[in-house]
């Protein structure tokens, strides 16, 4: 086999001083280090504290979609997507893209206003989202039962893709242009130096940064203790599971608005699903699986999709999300911080818009352009008021 | 040393046919944690979840590099169930239930 070995994490101590220190060495993190160092700064180290992908960038159904509800989100997946479709290409590194399109349904009359006013914003911008009737889906997905949904959603450019070789590209191709990365190696105090800056206290050795990213996703409320700043994020378990792989006959990912059912065929053949599902939010992170998970899941889907009964469920897991209270992201510099920047609160959606935000972060930390978008999802907005709120949030 | 062509024939995870040699080009790739290996090589992820195939993969692991092999979680459930079956439970089951699923062996009672 004559597959090059990629460039892997270093296991020494991280170097004593650098100009940007990223904590968490997901999607979010690894993409930032990469979209700078592209830039020329390079000099950073990235602090993960369990092995890669172990939290929610490993463990999440890898949708990326156009479909949203508000022109931001709209325009930023759509620069996402692009992003996603160049990826392999400029990363050397096979992601598994399939754009089968997103077929989300109303599950009743009720639903269909919003649902309207959605696809006419969305075409404004250029999304070619079509609305169709139960029949004009049931001719995409055979499977689903017509009786079960009033209208739906389509918009054929949205996809599914492999999360863990996407990392690996961000990793690979950020440790080739300089980066450090240390897998194990947890953050545990930092401290504001006296001249500017911080000192980071890790479990292999001390590192002083000029700047920091949390990144930490739904750890991220914990990293910014550290430093005595209070975010409104809080984790919360999203569950999902993988049947046995079957021969492929599943286009797009379907959806149910109502009750954030979502499923979707895997290039592996596997149908991968989740739904929405109370939890007890106590602000600690839980990855546990539940029963009462598979029992209500099953029940909507075999519902909606009856041929899917006969179908056996392999293994189920959990990741967290990132909630905010206005399920809008937290990013920017924080105030009364100098230098200390967040990435955080991406309501489990993270993933699907890392590309963009990792891109724009990449732009904003070495001088270049600072997005607008900074403006709109920093932190001080949740004391100024006058929030925005997104309304197509699921899986 | 075995020979190449017969580490390709010799399978880790019965599941998923992941051969020795998959299991030691992912090592030799850098991605030699068993929660690596299992990510780069789907060892682990079908029917038994790694329950056959973990210990031996944790063995070469061991033998072939300075990576101490920390077990990944065997996903539930125990074994594969249909969806249909799961669909029928929410009234009768809740978390706190600890009835066997159909096609397992049930719990003796203990008196």
């Amino acid at each position: 086999v004559s597959t090059p070995a990629p460039p892997r994490p270093t296991k020494d101590a991280p170097k004593r001083e650098c100009e940007v220190a990223i904590i968490g060495g997901g999607i979010m993190g690894l993409g930032i280090a990469y979209e700078c160092a592209k830039r020329g700064l390079d000099d950073i180290v990235v602090l993960e504290r369990g092995y890669m992908a172990e939290g929610a960038s490993g463990r999440n159904g890898g949708g990326v979609r156009m479909q949203w509800s508000t022109k931001t989100n709209i325009q930023l997946m759509l620069r996402s997507i692009e992003i996603c479709r160049s990826f392999a290409s400029e990363m050397g590194i096979n992601v598994w893209l399939r754009q089968g399109g997103y077929l989300f349904l109303a599950r009743d009359a009720s639903e269909r206003p919003a649902m309207e006013a959605n696809i006419a914003l969305q075409n404004k911008l250029g999304v070619p989202t079509r609305l169709l009737t139960p029949s004009e889906a049931r001719a995409i997905v055979p499977e689903l039962d017509v009786e079960r949904f009033d209208c739906a959603a389509y918009n054929p450019r949205d996809g599914v893709l492999f999360p863990w070789p996407f990392l690996w590209g961000y990793a690979n191709r950020a440790i080739e242009l300089g980066v450090e990365l240390h897998l194990h190696t947890a953050v545990t105090a930092i401290e504001p130096a006296e001249d500017g800056g911080y000192h980071l206290t890790t479990s292999k050795g001390t590192v002083r940064a000029e700047r920091i990213v949390n990144a930490a996703g739904a750890w991220s409320p914990e990293v910014a203790r550290l430093v005595g700043l209070e975010l409104p994020n809080r984790p919360h378990r999203h569950e999902i599971l993988s049947t046995e792989p079957l021969k492929p006959f599943l286009k797009p990912m379907v959806s149910v608005l109502s009750t954030g059912l979502y499923f979707s065929q895997s290039m592996r053949g596997e149908i991968v699903c989740g739904i929405n599902l109370p939890d007890d939010d106590d602000g600690t992170v839980k990855m546990g699986s539940r029963l009462l998970f598979l029992t209500r899941l099953a029940e909507e889907l075999v519902a909606l999709a009856p041929r899917l009964g006969g179908v056996k469920v392999l293994r189920q897991w959990a990741g967290p999300y990132d909630i905010t209270p206005d399920h809008a992201p937290i990013i920017g510099e924080a105030p009364g911080l100098e230098g200390f920047y967040l990435a955080c609160g991406f309501m489990g959606h993270g993933f699907m818009m890392a590309p963009i935000i990792a891109r724009l972060y990449g732009e904003l930390l070495t001088g270049g352009k600072r997005a607008k978008i900074f403006d709109r999802w920093k932190l001080d907005r949740f004391a100024e008021g006058g929030l925005e709120v997104e309304s197509m949030i699921l899986g | 040393m075995t020979k190449a062509k017969s580490r390709r024939k010799v399978i880790v995870c019965r599941c998923e046919d992941v051969t020795l040699a998959d299991v030691e080009h992912s090592i030799e790739l850098g991605y030699a944690e068993l929660e690596e290996v299992k990510r780069y090589t789907g060892l682990g992820t079908g029917p038994c979840q790694g329950k056959e195939c973990m210990a031996l993969c944790a063995s070469v692991i061991a033998a072939t590099s300075d990576v101490k092999p920390t077990p990944f979680t065997s996903r539930p459930p125990v074994s594969p169930i249909a969806l249909g079956v799961l669909a029928r439970g929410t009234a009768q089951l809740d978390d706190t239930d600890t009835t066997p699923p159909l096609g397992s062996v049930a719990i003796p009672e203990v008196k």
